[in-house]
C-alpha cells in the first residue's frame, strides 16, 4: 500500500513539473496586469532596482534586463519614451543618470505611465532630498519600500505625495524605535553583566 | 564568533563591490560575502540575519545566485519585531517568485500577519500578498483580504482591494466574494481607496458578466458624479499634477467608465455629458492633461456610438498628431489605429500627417505609423502611397527596412490596378531591398509575370536593366535569371515593345554574360546558383550559338562541394552533350503557372501574408470593397441573369447554399462599389465555407486573369452543403481506415491477467475507448473483484463498473473505460492502477504501473 502511494506521490510531482513548464512558457500571458515590471538602469547599464510583477524566471530576468537595457541606453534623447518589445511596450524616461522603466500591455495608457514614473521620481526626490543614483545605490531597500507604497501587483495604489511620505516615515519610525530599544536593553544587559 | 563574517556592514559591503575596477574582482567581493553570509546561516546567526538579507538582496540584483537564502526570509518574516518583518518581506519579494514551492510555507505567517494588531505589519503582508500570490494562496487568504477592505484605516483598504485584483486575476470564481466590498469602496473620499476600488470594480466587470451588468445598473450614475466632482474641483495640492487633480483618478474612473458603457445604450447615454466635459475642457499642454484626453478619446471610442463625441474625439487625435512631442504623436498613431474601425473616413483625412510620420527619426513611431498607412491602403490611393513608401525606401535605415519591404510588397500586390502597376513597382522594391523580399512574395512575382503573356518581354528588358544596377540583391537576381532562362529571345529581339520603353541592344552573349556572372558572384547562395544553372541549360537551347560557352560555365560546378550544385551540373551537361535531338522540347517554356492555386496555397500556409493585417477586424475598412468585387463576377457565373447581380442574385446563392441567413439582406451586394458592411459580412461568412474561397478573392490580383479561379471557388462553396451525402460518404471512407491498435497485455501475476484492447473515434482522436479484460489464472473464485486506476492530470479517466465483481476460476470479466489524452500526440497515455479481490475471503491486492500502451495513443 505504501508503494502505491509513493508512487502516485510520483505522478503529482510529474503533474507539478508540467505546470510550472506551461508557466516558464507564458509569463504573463495568463491574465491582464498593468505594469509587468520596473526597472531602474543606470547609463553604464547597471541595475539599481528590479521589481516584476509578472512571473520571470532568474534566467529570462536577466535576458530582459540584458536587451531592454541595450534598446533603451542606445536611443537619442529627442525621441519618444516609449519602445516597442516582444508585444510589450516599455515606457522608459531618463532623469539625471538613470533610466526608469516600466512594461506595459500594447493596449495600455503610455502618457500615465510616464506620470507614474514621474510621481515616484518625486517621492523620491522628497524622501532623500534632491535623490541622486548614489542615494539608490546605498539605500535600495528604501527605494523598494517606496515602490511597494506606490504600486502593488502592478497597479496604481496611491495618487498623493504626502500620503506616501507619511506612511514611510510612520514605518521608518518603528524600525528607529526597534534599534533603540534593543540598544538600551543590550545596555541594560551589559550594565547588569558588568 | 568568528570577526570574519561578522566586520561587515551593508554599506562596506556596496562600497567594496563599487570599488572592484573588474568583473573578476567584483566576483571574488561578491563570493567573500556570499561564503561569509552561509556561514552566519549555518550558524543561525540571528543578530546578523537582518543585515546579510539585506546584502542577498544587492547581490540578487547584481545577478548572482541567491537561493540559499530564501529561507532566511521566511525566518525573518516569523519573527515578532517590525524591522524584522519589513526587510523579511522585501526579500520575499524579491528573491522569490510565485513558482516557487517555498512560498506554500510562508502562507500561515501571511495569514497571522494579516490578523496583526499592528496596521503597518497588515500593510505589509497584503504588499506581498499582493505581489507575488500564488492559486493557492488566493483560495486560502480570500476571506482575510475581504474583511480587510472594510478595514478602519485607508490606507489597509487601499491595499486589500489590491490584492482581491491579484486574487481574482489568480482564480477569476472568487470575485463573486469580492462584488459587493468593491461597490461600497467606489463611495469612499479617500483618493488612494477610491483608485484602488474604481479598479478593483474594472477588474471584477472583466472577468464576470453578471457583476458588470450589477455595476453597469447600480453605480453608473455615481462613478459619473465622482468624475464631475473631481473633474471640476478646485485646486487641491495633494494631489495636483501641472494643475489637474489627480490624474491618475481621472484615468481609472474613465477606463471602468469604458468597460460599463460598451455595448449597452443606456449607460452610455448616462455618461455622455461628463465625457464631453473631459474631452472639451481638459488642458493639453502638459503630459498629465494629455493622458486624460488619450483615456477619454478611448473610451468614447468603445462607447456605444454617439456622433458628436466621436467628432470630438477625432479631433483630439488629429491635434495629438500635429502635437509637436513624440510622445503624444506616438499614442495618436496609436489610437488612430483603434479609430480605424469607427470611422476610417475621418482617419483617412491625416493620411498625409501619417506618411510623414513613416519618415520619422525614430523608430517606434515610424513602425507605428507605417502599420497604420498599410491598414489606411485603398485602390484609390495605392498608387501615391506606393510611390512615397517605396521612394522613401531609398532613404530609410537598414533596420527598418524590412518591414518596410514586407509592407509595400504586400499593398502592391493586393491592390494593384493593372499587372504592368504591380511589375513595375515590385522591381523597384526589388532593385531597392530585394534581400529584404520574403521567398513567397517573390515567388508571386513570377507567377504574375508568367500569366502576363504580352508583359513578358518588357519585364525580361526591365529585370536585365535592372539587374546592372543593382546586383547585390538576391532576389532581384533569383527573379531576373529566372526570366531570363524563361525569355531569352524576347530580350535579345526586342519583342513585345511597349510604346513607352526605350529600345535596348541585348546580344545573346550579353545574356549569358549574366547569367554567368550570377554564378560567380560572392553573394550568390546555392538556389541563385541552381536557378543560374537551368537558365543556362534553357540559354543553351535558345542560343545554339551560345552553347559550347554554356557547356563550359555549367562544366565548371561539376567539382562543386555542394550536392545539388554539382548534381544540376553533371546533369545539365550530359544533357548538352549527349542529347542534343530532345534538348529543345525538354527545356521547354514553363507553361504558365496557376495564380489560384498558388494563391490558395500560399493563403494556406502563410495566412497573414495575404489577408491584409493580423487583426481581421481592423482590416475590413479597406478590405470591404476589396471583398465584394470578386463576388460580384461569382455570382455572375452562378446566375444567369448576369446584367443585374443584386440582390436577387445573392439570395439565389442563399438559396442555393440553403444557409438560413437572419439578416434579410436589403442590399447585400450592388453593382456599385459600396456595398454596405453588413451585406458584406454575410459574403464573407458564406465565403468562408470554402476554405480556398477567401484568400483567392484576397489576391484579386492574381485571379484577373485565372479562368478557374471563380469556377473553383463556386464548386467549393456550392459542393459542401448541397451534397452532405458526398460528406458522408468523405467520413465513412474514413472510418474504413481507423488505425487498429495492437491490445497489450497491462498486467500478469501468478494469479491474474489483465489485457488492454483499444479503439478510437475518429472524430475525437484524444480520446480512446479501452476494454480491460480480467482473466483469472487460478483454480480458485475471485470475489469483490475491484479494478481502480490513477492517471496524471493530463489524462481524463472515465471508468464503467465492470461486467461482473467475481471471477469464476480460469474465468474472464471485462470492464470498459474511456482515457481522453489531452496531449495527445504529445505524451503517450500511462496509467497506475490497483486491482483488490478475495480468495476464500481473504483480500488480496495487486498494483502496477502500465507504461506499455502504444505510443500513439
Amino acid at each position: 500500500r505504501k508503494l502505491f502511494f509513493s508512487s502516485l506521490l510520483r505522478i503529482g510531482s510529474f503533474i507539478s513539473f508540467f505546470w510550472s513548464f506551461v508557466l516558464r512558457c507564458a509569463p504573463s500571458l495568463n491574465y491582464e496586469i498593468m505594469i509587468h515590471f520596473v526597472l531602474l538602469v543606470s547609463r553604464q547599464g547597471k541595475v539599481r532596482l528590479t521589481k516584476w510583477y509578472s512571473p520571470y524566471t532568474q534566467k529570462e530576468r536577466s535576458k530582459v534586463i540584458r536587451e531592454l537595457s541595450g534598446v533603451i541606453l542606445n536611443r537619442g534623447p529627442k525621441l519618444c519614451n516609449f519602445v516597442e518589445w516582444r508585444g510589450y511596450k516599455v515606457v522608459y524616461k531618463r532623469y539625471a543618470s538613470l533610466y526608469f522603466c516600466m512594461c506595459i500591455d500594447q493596449e495600455d495608457n503610455e502618457l500615465e505611465v510616464l506620470e507614474i514614473i514621474h510621481h515616484y521620481v518625486e517621492i523620491l526626490d522628497r524622501y532623500f532630498g534632491s535623490v541622486c543614483e548614489l542615494d539608490l545605490i546605498f539605500n535600495f531597500h528604501k527605494a523598494y519600500y517606496i515602490l511597494d507604497e506606490l504600486l502593488i501587483a502592478g497597479e496604481l495604489q496611491e495618487s498623493s505625495k504626502k500620503t506616501v511620505a507619511r506612511i514611510i516615515s510612520a514605518q521608518d519610525q518603528m524600525v528607529e524605535a526597534a534599534k533603540e530599544e534593543a540598544g538600551s536593553i543590550s545596555n541594560i544587559i551589559a550594565q547588569a553583566t558588568k | 564568533m568568528d570577526t570574519f563574517f561578522s566586520g561587515t556592514r551593508l554599506s562596506d559591503m556596496i562600497r567594496a563591490i563599487r570599488a572592484s575596477k573588474t568583473a573578476a574582482e567584483e566576483r571574488a567581493v561578491v563570493r567573500k560575502e556570499c561564503a561569509a553570509i552561509r556561514a552566519s546561516i549555518n550558524e543561525n546567526e540571528q543578530d546578523y540575519r537582518h543585515r546579510d538579507l539585506a546584502k542577498l538582496m544587492f547581490i540578487h540584483m547584481l545577478g548572482y545566485p541567491t537561493h540559499f537564502g530564501q529561507m532566511e526570509c521566511l525566518k525573518l518574516i516569523a519573527s515578532t519585531g517590525f524591522p524584522e518583518k519589513r526587510i523579511g518581506y522585501l526579500g520575499l519579494m524579491l528573491l522569490l517568485d510565485e513558482r516557487q514551492e517555498v512560498l506554500m510555507l510562508v502562507t500561515n505567517s501571511l495569514k497571522q500577519d494579516l490578523n496583526h494588531t499592528n496596521q503597518y505589519i497588515v500593510g505589509l503582508a497584503l504588499c506581498a500578498l499582493g505581489n507575488i500570490c500564488s492559486a493557492e494562496m488566493a483560495r486560502d487568504l480570500a476571506p482575510e483580504v475581504e474583511r480587510l477592505l472594510q478595514f478602519r484605516d485607508p490606507n489597509i483598504r487601499k491595499k486589500a482591494a489590491l490584492c482581491a485584483i491579484r486574487i481574482i486575476r489568480k482564480v477569476p470564481d472568487l470575485s463573486e466574494n469580492f462584488t459587493n466590498p468593491a461597490a461600497s469602496l467606489l463611495k469612499e473620499k479617500h483618493h488612494g481607496v477610491l483608485i484602488t476600488g474604481v479598479h478593483l470594480c474594472t477588474e471584477i466587470c472583466i472577468v464576470s458578466p453578471e457583476a458588470l451588468e450589477y455595476f453597469r445598473k447600480k453605480c453608473t450614475e455615481g462613478l459619473v458624479k465622482t468624475l464631475r466632482g473631481i473633474a471640476n474641483s478646485p485646486y487641491s495640492p495633494e494631489y495636483d499634477v501641472a494643475g489637474i487633480t489627480d490624474p491618475f483618478l481621472h484615468i481609472r474612473l474613465l477606463k471602468l467608465l469604458r468597460i460599463l458603457g460598451q455595448g449597452d445604450a443606456e449607460a452610455s447615454d448616462r455618461m455622455n455629458d461628463i465625457l464631453a466635459q473631459v474631452a472639451s475642457k481638459t488642458e493639453s499642454n502638459k503630459n498629465a492633461g494629455n493622458a486624460i484626453l488619450y483615456e477619454c478619446v478611448q473610451t468614447i471610442m468603445s462607447i456605444e456610438e454617439n456622433g458628436g463625441l466621436r467628432v470630438l474625439a477625432i479631433n483630439i487625435l488629429g491635434k495629438f498628431l500635429s502635437n509637436r512631442d513624440n510622445n503624444i504623436r506616438y499614442v495618436a498613431l496609436n489610437m488612430l489605429m483603434r479609430a480605424l474601425t469607427v470611422d476610417s473616413k475621418a482617419v483617412q483625412r491625416h493620411r498625409a500627417t501619417i506618411l510623414e510620420c513613416v519618415k520619422d527619426s525614430d523608430a517606434s513611431i515610424q513602425k507605428r505609423a507605417l502599420e497604420l498607412i498599410y491598414l489606411l491602403v485603398n485602390e484609390n490611393n495605392v498608387k501615391p502611397l506606393a510611390k512615397e513608401l517605396i521612394e522613401y525606401l531609398e532613404v530609410s535605415e537598414q533596420d527598418f527596412k524590412g518591414d518596410l519591404t514586407a509592407k509595400i510588397c504586400s499593398i502592391v500586390e493586393k491592390f494593384a490596378p493593372e499587372k504592368i502597376w504591380y511589375i513595375d513597382q515590385m522591381l523597384k522594391v526589388l532593385s531597392e531591398a530585394g534581400n529584404y523580399v520574403k521567398e513567397d512574395v517573390w515567388h508571386a512575382l513570377i507567377v504574375v509575370i508568367t500569366n502576363a503573356p504580352d508583359l513578358h518581354g518588357y519585364t525580361v528588358r526591365a529585370l536585365y536593366r535592372a539587374l546592372h544596377t543593382s546586383c547585390e540583391q538576391e532576389t532581384l537576381v533569383r527573379v531576373a535569371i529566372w526570366c531570363i532562362g524563361e525569355y531569352a529571345d524576347l530580350l535579345v529581339n526586342n519583342n513585345g515593345m511597349l510604346e513607352l520603353e526605350e529600345p535596348i541592344t541585348v546580344t545573346e552573349s550579353d545574356a549569358v554574360d549574366v547569367v554567368e556572372t550570377a554564378i560567380k558572384h560572392h553573394t550568390s547562395d546555392v538556389t541563385t546558383k541552381a536557378m543560374a544553372l537551368i537558365a543556362l541549360l534553357k540559354i543553351s537551347s535558345r542560343f545554339p550559338s551560345c552553347s559550347e560557352r554554356v557547356k563550359s560555365i555549367i562544366g565548371q560546378n561539376k567539382g562543386s562541394f555542394v550536392l545539388e550544385l554539382q548534381q544540376r551540373s553533371m546533369e545539365f551537361s550530359s544533357v548538352i552533350q549527349k542529347h542534343q535531338n530532345i534538348r529543345s522540347s525538354l527545356v521547354e517554356r514553363m507553361p504558365v503557372l496557376d495564380e489560384a492555386t498558388f494563391s490558395g496555397r500560399r493563403a494556406g500556409s502563410l495566412p497573414t501574408a495575404v489577408s491584409t493585417s493580423g487583426k481581421s477586424s481592423l482590416s475590413i475598412p479597406n478590405g470591404v470593397v476589396k471583398a465584394a468585387a470578386p463576388l460580384v463576377d461569382l455570382l455572375d457565373l452562378s446566375s444567369d441573369d448576369a446584367p443585374a447581380p443584386t440582390s436577387s442574385s445573392a439570395n439565389f446563392l442563399q438559396d442555393l447554399l440553403g444557409v438560413d441567413l437572419t439578416q434579410p439582406s436589403p442590399h447585400p451586394v450592388s453593382g456599385t462599389m459600396q456595398p454596405s458592411k453588413a451585406g458584406a459580412d454575410i459574403l464573407l461568412d458564406l465565403l468562408s465555407v470554402g476554405s480556398p474561397a477567401p484568400s483567392s478573392i484576397n489576391g484579386d490580383l492574381l485571379s484577373v486573369h485565372a479562368k478557374n479561379a471563380p469556377v473553383a471557388t463556386n464548386d467549393t462553396i456550392l459542393s459542401s452543403p448541397t451534397a452532405p451525402s458526398s460528406m458522408m460518404d468523405l467520413l465513412d471512407g474514413f472510418e474504413d481506415k481507423v488505425p487498429i491498435y495492437p491490445s497489450i497485455v497491462a498486467f500478469e501475476s501468478s494469479t491474474l491477467k489483465i489485457e488492454f484492447n483499444f479503439t478510437k473515434q475518429p472524430e475525437n482522436p484524444q480520446a480512446t475507448d479501452i476494454v480491460a479484460s480480467f482473466t483469472n489464472l487460478t483454480p480458485n473464485v475471485f470475489t469483490d473483484f475491484l479494478f481502480q486506476a490513477a492517471v496524471p492530470k493530463f489524462l481524463q479517466l472515465h471508468l464503467d463498473p465492470s461486467s461482473s465483481n467475481s471471477l469464476t476460476a480460469n474465468g474472464n470479466i471485462k470492464q470498459t473505460m474511456r482515457v481522453t489524452n489531452s496531449q495527445h500526440g504529445k505524451k503517450p497515455m500511462v496509467m497506475r492502477m490497483r486491482v483488490g479481490y478475495k480468495i476464500d475471503g481473504k483480500d488480496m491486492l495487486e498494483e502496477g504501473q502500465i507504461n506499455n500502451f502504444p505510443r500513439e495513443l
